[in-house]
């Protein structure tokens, strides 16, 4: 079991930002994100746009901004569970909460600070009946272990970078690749596309374009794929082992909804004359994921949040203790890890 | 202050005359977000990057618009419930232009 002082659910701006406000107040926090990397949406769908309403930055790359949050909480040293989506929620007799993810890691704290965004980002998934029947028996939307296709006869649908690149990677492994697209273009890495148009020459990558898939057969597992050529309806069968569709991710509120809270216009009500926290208290929603009256979902809006909640959390943890909240340019800033940043000290001494 | 009027059909099949300002920098995703045509969460959910179909929608009268951009025309391929009048809600820009625009909002993704 992961233990910690506040355990913040999603690593984008805000909750990376916490962890520097509880690193103030001597609270460790740690992460669950169930994307791969810590950023968010920063990382995952802008990293290369410019933000303009930084205060202080008049321009910042979404993924730079990222890169210096995690260079500012470093001496905080936060723990991450990256790749597993917080699922389920339980509450133990010391009034300390135990957030389980779907992969089964166990966090406990006393403190829990949502910082969800707009959610998990979950793959997107094409509209076929049958689609849910083969999950798990043919049907991926994401290649975790790509030896589980080897042999194999692999349809992938999708236009995009990863459509092409799985195309690439797939075709020295299965033994048959199909790439589906709805269209001719593909938009990818200029690299991709000519890799691909180079394996479809040599007879490696089967393509059909403009098509879609419209349907899955097969009795227990995926045995074969229709697919539907857009510009003269021809039908194509397919006989087919897997199934990967790739188009993208969006992002689901998912299990949190199910945790009890307060949930207005697909957000989480908090408490904003204090300190953020939900109906449920030792919960703190924050950054996007929250709402109330005259909520803006601005990444600048959520460090405010992260600051207040921070303050509570520490009020909550330590009933007892007399704090006040002190400038990083009186008090520094001292890191878990022994380091310690502070203000040059001025002397005092007489010129002669 | 120079507004123009816009019938919009929601999700539900209800329409709404709307009054849009050309001179606030909005675009039609955000008009549509102003006057809660469509549950916050489930339309602009990128912002209005092009990164996401969720302010799809359908053009339904013949108003010449602009171009689709690279980003637009490939966030469609991925899209679902596309049709030959697909747009997306956050790459048309209010412009008087767009005087008596007709669109219908595109189902939201499951």
């Amino acid at each position: 079991m992961i233990k910690t002082d506040i355990l913040i659910i999603g690593a984008g701006p805000t909750g990376l930002f916490a962890v520097f406000e509880a690193g103030l107040l001597q609270l460790k926090c740690h992460l669950i994100d169930a994307l791969p990397q810590p950023g968010g949406q920063c990382s995952e769908i802008y990293p290369k746009k410019p933000i303009y309403d930084i205060p202080g930055f008049p321009e910042v790359l979404a993924g730079e901004l990222v890169d210096n949050l995690m260079e500012q909480i470093k001496p905080f040293q936060p723990g991450f569970t990256l790749g597993e989506r917080a699922e389920k929620i339980e509450k133990l007799e010391d009034g300390t909460f135990v957030v389980t993810t779907n992969k089964g890691t166990k966090h406990n704290a006393p403190i829990i600070a949502i910082a969800g965004g707009l959610g998990s980002f979950e793959p997107r998934k094409p509209l076929l009946d049958n689609l849910s029947k083969f999950e798990d028996k043919g049907v991926a939307y994401m290649i975790k272990e790509p030896e589980v296709y080897r042999d194999k006869k692999v349809l992938i649908a999708g236009g995009g970078d990863s459509a092409l690149d799985w195309s690439i990677f797939l075709a020295e492994i299965a033994s048959e690749v199909t790439l589906v697209h709805r269209r001719n273009e593909f938009r990818g890495a200029l690299d991709s596309v000519e890799k691909v148009q180079q394996l479809k020459n040599q007879g490696k990558i089967n393509l059909i374009t403009p098509a879609e898939v419209i349907d899955l057969q097969g009795e227990d597992k995926l045995e074969k794929i229709i697919v539907r050529k857009t510009d003269n309806s021809e039908e194509i069968d397919l006989e087919a082992d897997n199934f990967i569709p790739l188009f993208g991710l969006s992002p689901k509120l998912g299990p949190i909804s199910e945790w009890g809270l307060e949930i207005e216009k697909n957000a989480i009500k908090v408490d904003n004359t204090l300190d953020y926290q939900t109906n449920i208290p030792g919960i703190y929603a924050i950054g996007d994921v929250n709402t109330y009256p005259g909520k803006l979902k601005l990444i600048l809006c959520g460090f405010h949040e992260a600051t207040l909640m921070c303050q509570s959390a520490y009020q909550r943890i330590y009933p007892d203790k007399k704090y006040v909240m002190k400038y990083t340019t009186v008090g520094g800033v001292i890191g878990f890890d022994g380091s310690k940043k502070e203000a040059p000290k001025a002397v005092v001494k007489t010129i002669e | 202050m120079s507004d123009i009027k816009l019938k919009i059909v929601d999700r539900d099949g209800v329409l709404h005359e709307v009054d849009a300002p050309t001179d606030m920098n909005m675009n039609l995703m955000e008009v549509v977000r102003s006057y809660e045509l469509a549950p916050e969460g489930t339309i602009g959910i990128c912002g209005g990057m092009a990164m996401c179909a969720s302010c799809q929608c359908y053009v339904k009268s013949g108003h010449e618009l602009p171009e689709k951009s690279d980003d637009e025309e490939a966030m469609l391929a991925e899209a679902f419930y596309v049709e030959d009048n697909s747009r997306l809600g956050c790459q048309l820009h209010i412009t008087p232009e767009l005087e008596g625009l007709e669109v219908e909002l595109a189902p939201e993704e499951a």
